[in-house]
């Protein structure tokens, strides 16, 4: 048999014949259970457009006011780029490097990745020059995208503050906030194979 | 697929000559060094891997230790400054009755870590050995420990955006401690321990495939 028409699964290794699986049913692997394929009507379109929504509420909350803070008559307004740059003084700044990475760029560099190889997708054209490459990118990025983590340490964080001083939110903070959904969101439309396969078929076409 | 032979168990692309891709399941030819649809790179699962499993777990533990001694806060209020530890700062929200958050901040800064550090290694020491769990069992406990491993970071974020916002000149200030770039580096590090992990291992001591093709 051609190997071509085998896939291996990505957990366990085991082979299986790849085959076109019917809109909105799942492939999974026949030892492990990883979903092989799960091909939806239209989940190109809704990744690239909620990876577009994510780029500009990533855009809105670095511009916008974030947080305002205030008691006994002073306060003090912090953007995003403040927690960033929180641990620039002394020897704790290569962290402030790492904080602005994890919250900010990576997550804006996966998004956009993924709005680069998914959107030719959705308009069924070919894949765009450098798409595979692009795509692997963004899965490796995935684990280190934390904008969505950062919201709940932005949470737990005011909770902290809440008994001390009056804590103002600026559009910043709702842009992240609306960011963690669109994440999930995100996440739970891709399925990385089929992206793959969907590739795959395209650039061969 | 089944195995033609042994129709109990199943064929892996290892088993049959081919080099499976991790990340888009492309079955390439044996000896492959890059995937032809993707790129990535192709390594055999070989226990030699779970050296790099340990190296990083290593550190991730040498990093968690000042993580916890180190102040991760220095508060400045009225001229009198108090340092707080990872455990201090949850002792003093469960004081202050935030209950939730002090639970949160706890799973995220003490049981998360610690629960970590205690499955990869067990995952590890798992392929060599026969293991209580089956296969599916640590695949799950694999899955957990990479997908709930990066939130850790919480605690990071939170000294940054105190620092950040709580900055009333004479009032209060807050500046961060060593313990946060510690604790960061012990958060990436045991991703990273994760991420070298490969589950194609789990099965490996099943079949006898991991000598021949390693």
């Amino acid at each position: 048999m051609d190997s071509k028409q085998l896939i291996a699964c990505p957990t366990c290794d085991v082979l299986h014949r790849d085959q076109d699986v019917p809109a909105h049913s799942v492939a999974r692997c026949a030892r492990c259970g990883t979903v092989l394929a799960a091909p939806k009507s239209g989940a190109m379109t809704r990744i690239a457009m909620l990876s577009l929504t994510a780029l500009i509420l990533l855009a809105a909350a670095a511009v916008f006011p974030f947080l305002e803070l205030s008691a006994q008559g002073l306060s003090h307004q912090a953007s995003v780029l403040d927690a960033v740059l929180a641990f620039s003084q002394g020897p704790m700044a290569p962290l402030s490097l790492a904080t602005g990475l994890l919250i900010v760029l990576l997550p804006a560099a996966r998004y956009g990745a993924l709005v680069y190889t998914l959107a030719p997708m959705a308009l069924g054209w070919r894949p765009a020059p450098h798409a595979f490459a692009a795509y692997r990118w963004a899965e490796r990025l995935k684990p280190w995208a934390m904008a969505e983590i950062f919201i709940i340490g932005v949470a737990v964080a005011l909770v902290k503050v809440s008994g001390l001083a009056r804590v103002g939110l600026g559009p910043a903070f709702w842009a992240f906030a609306a960011l963690l959904v669109v994440t999930i969101l995100t996440d739970n439309a891709i399925c990385r194979l089929t992206v793959w396969k969907t590739l795959r078929t395209r650039s061969a076409s | 697929m089944e195995d033609p032979q042994n129709p109990q168990r199943f064929l892996t692309a290892a088993a049959a000559g081919l080099a499976g891709c991790r990340a888009c399941g492309t079955a390439n030819p044996g000896g492959a060094q890059a995937c032809a649809c993707c790129g990535s790179p192709l390594q055999p699962a070989a226990a030699d891997s779970l050296q790099r499993v340990w190296a990083w777990l290593a550190a991730g533990l040498i990093a968690y230790v000042p993580a916890n001694t180190y102040p991760m806060l220095r508060t400045t209020a009225f001229g009198r400054t108090s340092e707080n530890t990872l455990i201090g700062g949850i002792a003093e929200l469960f004081s202050h009755g935030s209950y939730a958050v002090a639970l949160i901040v706890f799973l995220a800064s003490i049981v998360i870590p610690v629960a970590k550090f205690l499955a990869i290694g067990y995952l590890a020491v798992s392929v060599r050995r026969p293991a209580a769990l089956g296969s599916h069992g640590r695949l799950v406990l694999y899955e957990v420990v990479e997908f709930i491993g990066r939130w850790s970071m919480i605690d990071v974020f939170v000294v940054a955006i105190l620092t950040a916002l709580v900055q009333l000149d004479f009032a209060a200030a807050i500046a961060p401690g060593m313990a946060a770039v510690s604790f960061a580096l012990s958060v990436a590090f045991t991703m990273l321990a994760a991420q070298s992990f490969d589950p194609r291992l789990i099965w490996a001591a099943e079949s006898e495939n991991l000598n021949d093709h390693a």
